[in-house]
């Protein structure tokens, strides 16, 4: 049967002058058509443009103009809120992502220790997650609230110092950052699947050799674990630093621009002040920063990501 | 999905090491029921306000409710002075052209990457891979410029017609995951049968991989529900609101209402906040299976 199968096809191939491998080109551009139109449409002539515009100044309503590199050096010289907006959004993703991917992922270990009831702490652990950002907001402005709120009232009755939290240009990321930590639990149920994925077999191997809880944990555990681990880190990064609906509904970038995340101030700059020109240059900047932390932790993570079934180099 | 079979103790010699073991437990939950109460404490926050008088929302010491003062008009006066229906009829209309246009092309480029064996096939979808790095700053003044100039500001042709073209690079990632774990027998059972390419894909691959395509519908709901930024940007006018956008509307101005420009109260707002988060709360709940399963095959298999 195969045989006659091999026999015909090269014959049929000739008649029509296209080899199966062409036809399956042909067919998976075809395919590919929707897809590849999009990205030229919406993503790679977009990110061209916006190249372009971050020489000109540009309002929307004239003609862009070119101004050569005024926007850049403007940015790095004389206006003082980009590095105060990038430093807030830096110290933002530096403490808010490792420690909501420590978060999601202990609860994810927590829950992988045969706890009873799975369905109903997994719920609980994902329901701050799916309540809308600007309900979120709303809640953690009173929950903080320097004077009345509950935080500061149980932080005086056992004696300890109560921040203004919002009040203050200097607390006022940790407020969003409190925020971000409570909606942690929405990566447990990824975490949790893939430490359910872990073969049985190595945990039993190493027990055999006579590993305790924890060198299971650190050698079996945490490395297999590791991609998930880090898609976690690389999505939430690049995800943080596009913080804006929380800050948009709460602060506005107040008090003292002391929460002016670099999104709200894109933001301002060209749907307020009508920059468009000067926004994309802060795109621009963001995109380079952006690229540059994804390819070190990309390549650190080379070092420290295992990835079951693949062969290195 | 649960672990039936927890160790059943039998009568026991109460010896030191289960006397370890059921300390280990105890803790073990009163560290669960711990997180799980400083994870719910907002919501039931929330919801107490929401069923309080206006001047006892931020009093001192918190009480869960005020005896004799449990107010649930809230939820009507709220309900009557917040335009629900029509930014909920905006919110959908939005979410279900996303959701068939993202996961229709999503499923076509993932089948043409798990299938299909062409030149450049490596680098284009490692191409795929990259735009999921793409911040969307970068394309996002351009693409505003873009429906400016067609005239398509103030509809909802910005926040749809993009999901045509491909869904995203997560679900492209997802389905294609879940594609190359599916045997290419059935393809070739399929295609001597006389099925073409894409045959394969509707009659084969569709039906097999409802599990993915499921997950990929709820991502989207949790996602359109919530979604802020786009159309804050895209949508000027009150009638075309969607739910998030609304909800911001009227606490900053409150228009509506019997032509009254009053405020609205916490109260009110903490209702309808407590109204907003039922849906995906319940959706969660009754897809919770469906939803893991989702990802557990992709991720196990993948």
């Amino acid at each position: 049967m195969a045989i006659t199968v091999e026999r015909v096809a090269p014959a049929q191939v000739h008649r029509r002058h296209l080899s199966l491998q062409q036809r399956e080109t042909i067919e998976a551009f075809i395919g590919l058509t929707p897809y590849l139109t999009g990205f030229v449409i919406f993503t790679l002539l977009p990110i061209l443009y916006s190249f372009y515009l971050s020489f000109t100044d540009y309002d929307v309503l004239s003609p862009p103009k070119w101004i050569g590199l005024a926007n850049y050096v403007k940015m790095f010289t004389a206006d003082k809120l980009v590095p105060q907006s990038l430093w807030i959004t830096l110290k933002y993703t530096i403490v808010a992502v490792p420690a909501g991917v420590a978060v999601g992922y202990g609860l994810g270990v927590l829950l992988n220790q045969k706890a009873k009831g799975l369905s109903f702490w997994r719920t609980g652990f994902y329901i701050p997650a799916v309540v809308p950002a600007m309900a979120t907001a709303y809640l953690f402005m009173w929950l903080l609230q320097s004077d009345f709120g509950i935080v500061n009232t149980t932080l005086r009755s056992v004696g300890l110092p109560a921040p203004k939290w919002w009040g203050d240009p200097d607390t006022v990321v940790w407020s969003f950052i409190l925020m971000a930590l409570w909606g942690a639990g929405g990566g447990v149920v990824l975490y949790l699947s893939s430490l359910q994925g872990v073969p049985t077999e190595l945990y039993d191997a190493s027990k055999v050799d006579g590993a305790n809880p924890w060198q299971r944990f650190r050698n079996v555990t945490l490395p297999m674990t590791s991609p998930v681990i880090f898609f976690t880190f690389l999505t939430g990064m690049i995800a943080s630093f596009q913080v804006f609906t929380q800050v948009f509904v709460s602060t506005q970038g107040g008090p003292a621009n002391g929460s002016l995340f670099y999104m709200l101030y894109l933001y301002r700059t060209g749907w307020q002040e009508l920059k468009m020109g000067y926004a994309a240059a802060l795109a621009w900047v963001l995109f380079v920063i952006l690229l540059t932390l994804t390819l070190l932790t990309l390549r650190i993570s080379g070092r420290l990501v295992y990835y079951a079934g693949e062969e290195k180099n | 999905m649960t672990r039936g079979g927890q160790v059943q103790v039998g009568p026991v010699s109460f010896n030191r090491y289960l006397l370890v073991r059921r300390l280990g437990r105890v803790f073990f939950y009163a560290v669960l029921v711990f997180f799980a109460l400083v994870f719910l404490a907002p919501m039931v926050w929330m919801v107490s306000a929401s069923l309080k008088p206006e001047g006892n929302v931020f009093e001192i010491p918190f009480r869960l409710w005020v005896p004799g003062e449990i107010h649930p008009e809230n939820y009507t006066v709220a309900w009557s002075q917040f335009p629900f229906w029509r930014a909920l009829r905006n919110t959908m209309t939005i979410m279900v052209l996303n959701m068939f246009g993202g996961i229709a092309s999503a499923v076509l480029t993932a089948y043409v990457f798990a299938r299909l064996r062409f030149p450049g096939r490596n680098v284009l979808f490692v191409l795929v891979l990259s735009t999921m790095m793409i911040p969307s700053q970068v394309t996002l003044i351009p693409q505003y410029i873009l429906f400016r100039n067609l005239g398509w500001l103030d509809t909802f042709l910005p926040l749809t017609v993009p999901a045509f073209f491909g869904g995203g690079a997560f679900a492209i990632f997802l389905l294609r995951q879940f594609f190359m774990a599916i045997p290419s027998e059935y393809d070739d059972a399929a295609r001597i049968d006389g099925c073409s390419t894409f045959g394969i894909l509707w009659r084969i691959i569709v039906p097999l991989s409802l599990p993915a395509i499921g997950a990929l519908a709820i991502f989207s709901f949790m996602g359109h529900w919530n979604d802020f930024f786009g159309p804050l940007i895209y949508l000027n006018s009150q009638e075309k609101y969607t739910l998030a956008i609304a909800i911001r509307q009227w606490q900053q101005v409150a228009v509506w209402g019997a032509g009254a420009y009053r405020p609205p109260l916490w109260v009110h707002i903490m209702a309808m906040a407590t109204i907003l988060t039922i849906p995906p709360v319940l959706v969660y709940f009754f897809t919770q299976r469906y939803f893991i399963q989702g990802i557990v095959i992709s991720g196990v298999k993948g």
